[in-house]
């Protein structure tokens, strides 16, 4: 009985993710590595990388820094609206990435609420947005049940014995919660390099300027008919992927 | 001196003081909230009228309808293979357990166009073993099943790992089968998990783009799901009907999370 | 802490060693004239969905005279109507190459275009195609006339004309025919009615996408450019084209953008478009060139239409766009509209 929950187990995850994955592997690496090797670093795919870290690099700060104030606001506050502020963060995995892009320009679009007074969408900014937006949970949802688990009392005492705000933030609170942030993070990263939905609507797609490598992929299997590249940019892609894979497996064991 | 100074009691801004839950709440409306709330305005650009006229167009519809219809097929097959690896998961113990249970992140870490790209090349014009999905209902059904696998499986492994023992074994030494014992004993302690991961596995399926754009061939009207239609919409210069469309599958969402939420509480007490 | 940091300083090491760049070909495929040398300048090109096999030889070429010499080039391809659309909403280019003029005018009337950029001898025109229609190999349902289109139960490929501009193009050659150059509009809208209403199931975005469906599997007949057809059988694609008898020219406008950075060399690089060795360029990708002298030198490669439509035949394209495709008011539109909303 147990084999035969084992075997349909595996049977179904085989069927559904490992060998499609294997197929992937198998169909990049073919050609030997020299021909994975030239699709990855075409100038247009060296900028696609460039740019999926670019913004990686922009959105993980602003939300640490952001999301560590919610989670402080929602884990230690008692205010009224702290239940919709609780669902607010949680909006986003309820909202589909394309209805992001949607949102987006009829917000920062030149027809939009703000009539087009900032340069955001078929920009940089534009994208950095459309990934913290699909991103803005994770931070806060990692961090506050860790805040509200580790209590006040070691910042309480820390105040009493005259620690400024700060010095209690730095040496008390932020080490409490560095598992949790970094977990965080990890998955923020993972999803930034993952977006796509949103871009498709609000990236300009050009070559070499307005293209992650999520927009490459799809690029190079539609528009330029080169699907082995888009194989050997997907497989980048999931060697990305992997290594946040591992990075949030390991950290997971730090956090239980 | 400070050594006599009370600690200050709990501000009822919290820990972040005012100033954090200002800055908060400022952001949280710039990034979230305003842009949502700019979605619902354009969809209401023709009033009440306009909204519903653009949903019920035949292919919005339609659009909405496959949407809803394999997404709840999807949620409901997870609840079976969810439950299953999580059972083998937690129950069972074999060489290469904990990187099956690593892979189980896998989709969620994973681009959700890779995916789409993986999927095609097993199922699609140019598979190796002849299986050809491209263009059905069934390559959606694959694409989201993908997407959506850790969320039953991950909900239900801490609920299974904390089941009491007990109870099952007493179960079994009065005869009961093990059938019998699952779904007497452990199920019912199960529900509220296997809900609230449906729920979540459901919410990303309405909303899927990424993995369903090359693989389900957007078809209107057979394989054109609500977000392949809304981002339609946008190209071909209609706003107000990518918003109306945009708003209808916000509110389906955020209807059955309010309604798994209630549930799940109801069950609870 | 430290494992955080460390990775940060390769993000940010790779964010910086990777800048720039934006051709997409392998090894020594791309520019290398350009990549090469010093890159002197950047331009930025949006064009339509299908032109890219064009421009991959022709900026070569540009590259390797005096004008072009050091001149890289960022491209973005999408849908006519939707990169259009992208252009007058605030993204930033040098030159625009679309399918249909009305996505020109569009920028000119957003005063992005100068109102005399068709004012040269070809009228803006560099390169051009006619429509055609695609079928699988050996043509197994005999499909060679529009009227074949309207045969029962097949299926026919062809892009949103909302989006799309060869869309535009695949409509008006058989509302050329049956209408006799526009004098019997309905007879033509009648042909349209049938086509759109009975034999068109998918929407694809644009003309590109369109042949990405076909090739997956869908339909029995795609309409698209004659050089597009070119392009996917040279790819090796299991497909043959026929044009038909009666079909329609299809002419791709390019225009510079007056606001651009880098209008001079924008300028340059259209210009080279009409030179020979730039309009052998488009003839060796496909596509028909303007020049006489080297449309005769492939003469081989075009066969001549017994009869070739023109928008001209029409009455001009904002006649044309205004009664045909105008979203809600054209009459092609509302049938499209109808069939398929």
């Amino acid at each position: 009985m147990r084999i035969a929950l084992r075997t349909a187990a595996l049977a179904y995850l085989g069927a559904l993710v490992l060998v499609p994955l294997g197929m992937i592997l198998y169909r990049t690496f073919e050609n030997g590595f020299v021909a994975f090797y030239e699709q990855v670093t075409t100038p247009a795919a060296l900028a696609a990388v460039s740019l999926s870290l670019t913004i990686v690099a922009i959105v993980v700060p602003l939300n640490v820094i952001f999301g560590v104030v919610t989670a402080l606001a929602l884990a230690r506050g008692n205010f009224p609206g702290r239940g919709i502020l609780q669902a607010v963060v949680d909006l986003p995995f309820a909202v589909s990435p394309v209805i992001v892009g949607v949102a987006l320009i009829l917000f920062w679009g030149n027809d939009g609420w703000l009539g087009g007074a900032l340069p955001v969408i078929f920009s940089l900014p534009g994208m950095v947005l459309a990934t913290i937006f699909v991103t803005l949970p994770f931070v806060v949802r990692e961090v506050e049940p860790v805040l509200a688990e580790v209590g006040t009392d070691a910042e309480e005492a820390a105040a009493t014995l005259g620690a400024s705000k700060w010095q209690t933030f730095w040496r008390i609170t932020l080490p409490a919660i560095k598992v949790g942030l970094a977990y965080g993070v990890v998955l923020t990263v993972a999803r930034s390099l993952g977006e796509f939905g949103a871009l498709t609507v609000v990236a300009g797609g050009v070559a070499g300027e307005s293209q992650t490598l999520t927009l490459l992929v799809h690029a190079r299997y539609i528009d330029d008919h080169n699907v082995f590249g888009a194989y050997a940019a997907s497989t980048l892609l999931m060697g990305l992927a992997l290594l946040t894979l591992v990075l949030m497996t390991t950290l997971q064991r730090k956090r239980a | 001196m400070a050594a006599l100074a009370l600690p200050k009691r709990r501000a009822a801004s919290g820990g972040a003081g005012p100033l954090g839950l200002g800055i908060a709440t400022l952001w949280l409306s710039i990034i979230v909230l305003l842009p949502l709330a700019a979605v619902l305005a354009k969809s209401l650009e023709g009033g009440v009228g306009g909204l519903v006229d653009a949903i019920t167009a035949p292919s919005a519809r339609a659009a909405l309808l496959i949407t809803v219809g394999v997404s709840a097929v999807v949620a409901l097959i997870n609840v079976f293979t969810g439950t299953l690896i999580a059972w083998v998961l937690v129950r069972d113990d074999f060489r290469g357990k904990s990187l099956v249970n690593a892979i189980i992140d896998l989709p969620f870490a994973l681009p959700t166009i890779v995916a789409s790209i993986v999927l095609l090349s097993l199922y699609g014009p140019r598979s190796p073993i002849g299986l050809d999905l491209y263009a059905t209902k069934p390559a959606l059904v694959i694409a989201l099943a993908f997407v959506t696998l850790p969320f039953v499986v991950r909900s239900v492994q801490p609920v299974l790992m904390e089941v009491d023992r007990e109870a099952e074994e007493a179960a079994a030494s009065l005869g009961a089968g093990g059938w019998t014992t699952f779904r007497r004993i452990i199920l019912p302690s199960l529900y509220p998990a296997l809900l609230g991961g449906a729920g979540l596995a459901f919410a990303r399926a309405v909303g899927e783009f990424g993995s369903v754009v090359l693989i389900g061939g957007g078809i209107p009207r057979e394989t054109e799901v609500a977000s392949q239609y809304i981002a339609k919409q946008i190209e071909t210069d209609r706003p107000a009907s990518a918003a109306a469309v945009s708003v209808a599958l916000l509110a389906i969402s955020f209807a059955v999370l309010f309604a798994l939420r209630y549930a799940t509480s109801r069950r609870e007490r | 802490m430290r494992f955080l940091s460390a990775l940060a300083a390769v993000l940010l090491a790779l964010v910086a060693a990777a800048c720039g760049g934006s051709s997409d070909e392998v090894g020594g495929g791309d520019n290398t004239a350009a990549a090469s040398s010093e890159t002197t300048s950047k331009l930025s090109l949006v064009a339509y969905a299908v032109p890219k096999v064009g421009f991959d030889k022709v900026i070569p070429l540009f590259n390797q005279t005096p004008e072009g010499k050091g001149v890289s080039f960022s491209q973005s391809y999408g849908a006519s109507g939707d990169q259009s659309r992208k252009v007058e909403a605030g993204l930033e280019t040098d030159v625009v190459n679309f399918s249909v003029e009305p996505d020109i005018t569009r920028l000119v009337k957003a005063g992005l275009v100068d109102e005399d950029w068709n004012a040269n001898e070809h009228k803006g025109i560099p390169f051009g195609s006619v429509v055609t229609i695609v079928t699988r190999k050996g043509n197994p349902k005999n499909i060679k006339t529009w009227d074949d289109l309207l045969k029962p139960g097949i299926e026919v490929v062809t892009p949103n004309p909302f989006s799309s501009g060869s869309a535009k193009w695949n409509l008006l050659a058989p509302y050329a025919e049956k209408s006799n150059g526009g004098q019997n509009p309905e007879a033509g809208l009648a042909y349209l009615e049938k086509l759109i209403g009975e034999h068109i199931k998918v929407q694809p975005k644009s003309g590109r996408e369109a042949t990405e469906t076909f090739l997956q599997g869908t339909g029995d007949v795609l309409l698209s450019y004659e050089n597009e057809a070119i392009f996917a059988e040279r790819n090796g694609e299991e497909i043959e084209h026929h044009n038909p008898d009666v079909t329609f020219k299809i002419e791709n406008p390019v225009a510079v953008l007056n606001n651009s950075k880098n209008a001079e060399k924008a300028q340059a690089f259209v210009d080279f478009l009409y030179t020979p060795e730039g309009q052998r360029g488009w003839a060796e990708a496909g596509f028909r060139p303007v020049d006489p002298n080297v449309a005769k030198e492939f003469a081989a490669d075009f066969p001549e239409p017994k009869k070739l439509w023109t928008v001209d035949d029409l009455g001009g394209w904002d006649k044309v766009n205004a009664e045909l495709f105008e979203p809600e008011t054209g009459s092609v539109a509302k049938i499209y509209e109808e069939a398929t909303s």
